[in-house]
């Protein structure tokens, strides 16, 4: 007799995810009687990668003190409107000048412990004929890879988007783990204007806990990134109330998924308002808010938070990131920006070899003064115009 | 489109997340959305402010809870291994001499009654909420009606008490009560199930929701049983399931997470598992379970001790007090304080004195154990025997 809710399956002692919390056979319920001989219990904590000290170790390295990530691994679409902004064509050989400025920066691995590549940067050489990867690693730079498919519409939503790129996921990132990643990011996104919907919302985290699940696998720390999107005219509390909805999920699917926690990073979006609320937040509301949210659901076996910028200027996103770093936090509460570490550098570069210098420099200032912020000791002064300018794109798609 | 319901929906958990859409068409591609928006932020309950303050007045260092919820069938049991009947003169004796002993709250932060006791008072007729507060400690009650078969599972059981325990609550935080106990148990030997495990994490949820509605500060207590031959790494793996499925459901309740406290069980080998694990391994294992299922946000983790010996117990918790950690680790023993206690005392007015004294010992070595600074020497025989009984119901 089967009962609706205990099946009889003979679960093996491989984690299967059936009926039984792992390792152990069902007998009849009808039976007054039950005696339970639990098989050969499986001695498996989590699931005993054969990567699990490397990954904890890859992590912890990402997560040191005073060091974020630089985020370079816009798509060669949106890479090519970086290019246009600047009067730029979007061809390979500008990827590769620009990814070329970037990597070389001298010192950068003094600020930077990761860089997200995509996958043409990857297996691309600078323009010395060096491997990018060599010259991230000689850097102190651990190089990390974006391993998603991109955003599509999910059926059923309402117009929400769902974010693809599962299949085939596992030879990919073992071939990506050859040529030199350590880590991956995959990014979704929840919409609070639509919604969000209870489905975006688990197809999100769903996503992203099978991710990981496979990434850790193949020997890549995955950085867990739902990104609540800034747009919208929503206050704080309700940014608040979702990031704490959207965060809760993503825990207990990554638990689902026998994701070591000790061997992944995340990447959310900060606690704001909406980018057309009426009322701004100062960086200490910003930075209360979004603890709050990280004390509430976080468990401190997460090695570090690399937030998001998402829209915020650049010197916006180093003020928030300070006003983390006042008190100690039980997790590294870091940076992965890409356009708030990036923007002042591509303008002052401007597409000419003669710049190139110049443009490292600034991206050193910006990649020192997050590290700063990481340390809590961010002061603004000094800062330049441009990097106060706001860089939200209502409806912005990467 | 089998997956959005089309019906106007309530702030509370349903195809929306939070707030309120009314959903009045299916979205083309030019659709503008139904836009009148409720935000609501997590249930701002009456009590908020004093459920942090009281969690936090409890998870107080070099503090711990005395756990004496003993049911009046449980605590006939304890007063028949000392020869007396189990009366409620004599039930009201034995807790009077616990709660009226000098000096506990240096020691003991809360003090977890059964429902009799907490309306009952002492034989001079002082009400023992009052000698709790004038100890400074604080009263807690146990709101759950017991375990029973959950049907449908592999002979587990599911613990029994929402239907009125809005009422009942409020009524108890009337009385004085400002934190509650719930306690429910996952048995590996039996599984668990999926069924057990949810069962048991759901009803902690509502338990806790409810609770703190009423003011009450909940102890969450989802006990996974000692009994079993299994490793301690099958604990580790059954704990991390229990407790992401707590904490997840505890989310969806909106339960507010500064203002409650855990009462999880060590993680240990099975009681019959042929090697034993030292305290600095039990250590290792727990607080490796804490650290990736507890967010910062809980104040207190006040382990209870199940069938170990007093001194095991204490060893325990101090191996685990040996760094600082994110939350306050601390212990709400029963068995594990008042064994000695009890075995003093005798039912003899004349052993009282002596009696309080060895709840002072014992509360003192759980207070050094919650400040890592515990040593075992000195510690009588009695105090090291191992309190398992296999298949313990309370």
């Amino acid at each position: 007799m089967a009962s609706a809710s205990a099946t009889l399956l003979k679960s093996s002692p491989i984690l299967d995810k059936s009926e039984w919390v792992k390792g152990q056979n069902l007998r009849q319920p009808a039976v007054s009687v039950v005696r339970c001989h639990p098989t050969a219990p499986s001695a498996l904590t989590v699931r005993a990668s054969s990567y699990a000290d490397e990954l904890i170790k890859t992590a912890k390295t990402i997560a040191s003190p005073g060091r974020g990530i630089l985020a370079m691994d816009e798509s060669n679409a949106t890479c090519g409107k970086r290019l246009a902004s600047i009067g730029l064509e979007n061809t390979e050989a500008n990827r590769q000048a620009y990814r070329t400025l970037l990597v070389s920066a001298p010192g950068l691995g003094e600020y930077i412990s990761g860089a997200i590549l995509f996958e043409e940067t990857l297996y691309q050489s600078t323009t010395d004929g060096k491997k990018m990867v060599d010259v991230l690693v000689e850097q102190n730079i651990v190089p990390g890879i974006k391993v998603d498919k991109g955003l599509v519409p999910l059926p059923g939503s309402n117009n929400e988007s769902w974010c693809q790129g599962l299949d085939g996921l596992s030879s990919r990132t073992a071939a990506y783990y050859q040529q030199g990643a350590r880590f991956a990011k995959w990014r979704t996104v929840v919409s609070i204007p639509n919604g969000p919907s209870a489905l975006a919302v688990k197809e999100a985290a769903w996503g992203l806990a099978r991710y990981a699940a496979i990434s850790q696998d193949s020997g890549l720390v995955p950085i867990v990134e739902p990104e609540i999107l800034l747009d919208g005219e929503h206050g704080i509390d309700r940014t608040f109330e979702v990031a704490k909805k959207v965060w809760a999920e993503v825990f207990f699917y990554l638990a689902e998924n026998n994701v070591m926690f000790e061997g992944i990073l995340l990447k959310p979006s900060m606690v704001t308002p909406g980018a057309e609320c009426k009322d701004k937040a100062t960086p200490q509301q910003v930075a209360d808010y979004t603890l709050k949210l990280l004390h509430r659901r976080i468990p401190p076996a997460v090695p570090g938070i690399m937030f998001l910028s998402g829209g915020q200027s650049e010197v916006e996103a180093t003020l928030n990131l300070n006003a983390m770093n006042q008190s100690p936090n039980p997790w590294h509460v870091s940076f992965s920006y890409a356009r708030a570490l990036q923007n002042t550098c591509l303008k002052t570069w401007g597409g000419r070899p003669e710049n190139v210098k110049a443009a490292q420099e600034v991206l050193l200032v910006r990649a020192k003064a997050n590290s700063l912020a990481q340390l809590g000791k961010y002061t603004g002064e000094g800062e330049s115009e441009e990097a106060k300018k706001g860089m939200f794109v209502k409806g912005y798609v990467y | 489109m089998a997956c959005v319901s089309f019906a106007k929906l309530n702030a509370a958990s349903s195809q929306w997340i939070g707030g309120q859409q009314s959903f009045a068409q299916r979205p083309g591609p030019s659709t503008r959305l139904a836009t009148r928006r409720v935000s609501v932020p997590i249930r701002a309950g009456a009590y908020t402010d004093e459920l942090i303050q009281t969690a936090k007045a409890i998870a107080s260092p070099g503090r711990g809870i005395l756990a004496i919820d003993e049911s009046n069938a449980t605590c006939g049991k304890r007063l028949s291994s000392i020869g007396l009947d189990n009366t409620e003169p004599n039930r009201q004796a034995y807790r009077q001499l616990l709660l009226t002993t000098p000096g506990l709250g240096e020691y003991i932060s809360g003090a977890i009654l059964f429902e009799e006791t907490l309306y009952q008072s002492t034989t001079d007729g002082k009400k023992f909420v009052d000698c709790l507060r004038e100890q400074k400690i604080v009263p807690g009650i146990k709101v759950d009606k017991g375990l029973v078969p959950l049907p449908g599972s592999n002979n587990e059981s599911w613990c029994q008490g929402l239907d009125g325990l809005s009422s009942r609550s409020a009524e108890y935080y009337k009385q004085g009560a400002r934190f509650a106990k719930w306690r429910t148990v996952v048995s590996i030997p039996c599984g668990p199930s999926a069924l057990a495990v949810k069962e048991a994490a759901w009803g902690l949820a509502r338990y806790a929701a409810i609770s703190q509605d009423n003011g009450l500060v909940p102890i969450v207590e989802p006990e996974i049983l000692l009994d079993g031959d299994h490793p301690i790494e099958r604990t580790l793996e059954v704990a991390e399931k229990v407790w992401a499925e707590v904490f997840y459901y505890l989310a969806e309740n909106n339960v507010i997470f500064e203002g409650i406290l855990l009462k999880p069980s060590m993680v240990t080998p099975g009681a019959e598992h042929k090697e034993k694990a030292s305290p600095d391994t039990i250590a290792k294992y727990t607080l490796t379970m804490l650290r990736r299922r507890v967010p910062p946000a809980v104040p207190g983790i006040m382990f209870l001790s199940g069938g170990q010996s007093e001194v095991e117990a204490t060893l325990n918790l101090n191996a685990m007090n040996q760094s600082p950690n994110p939350w306050h680790v601390s212990f709400s023993y029963a068995r594990a304080l008042q064994n000695t206690v009890l075995k003093t005392w005798q039912g003899r007015p004349e052993s009282v004195e002596a009696a309080q004294k060895a709840l002072l010992v014992r509360a003192k070595a759980n207070s050094l154990a919650q400040l890592g600074k515990y040593s075992a020497e000195g510690e009588s025989e009695e105090a090291k025997k191992g309190m398992f009984v296999k298949g313990y119901t309370y």
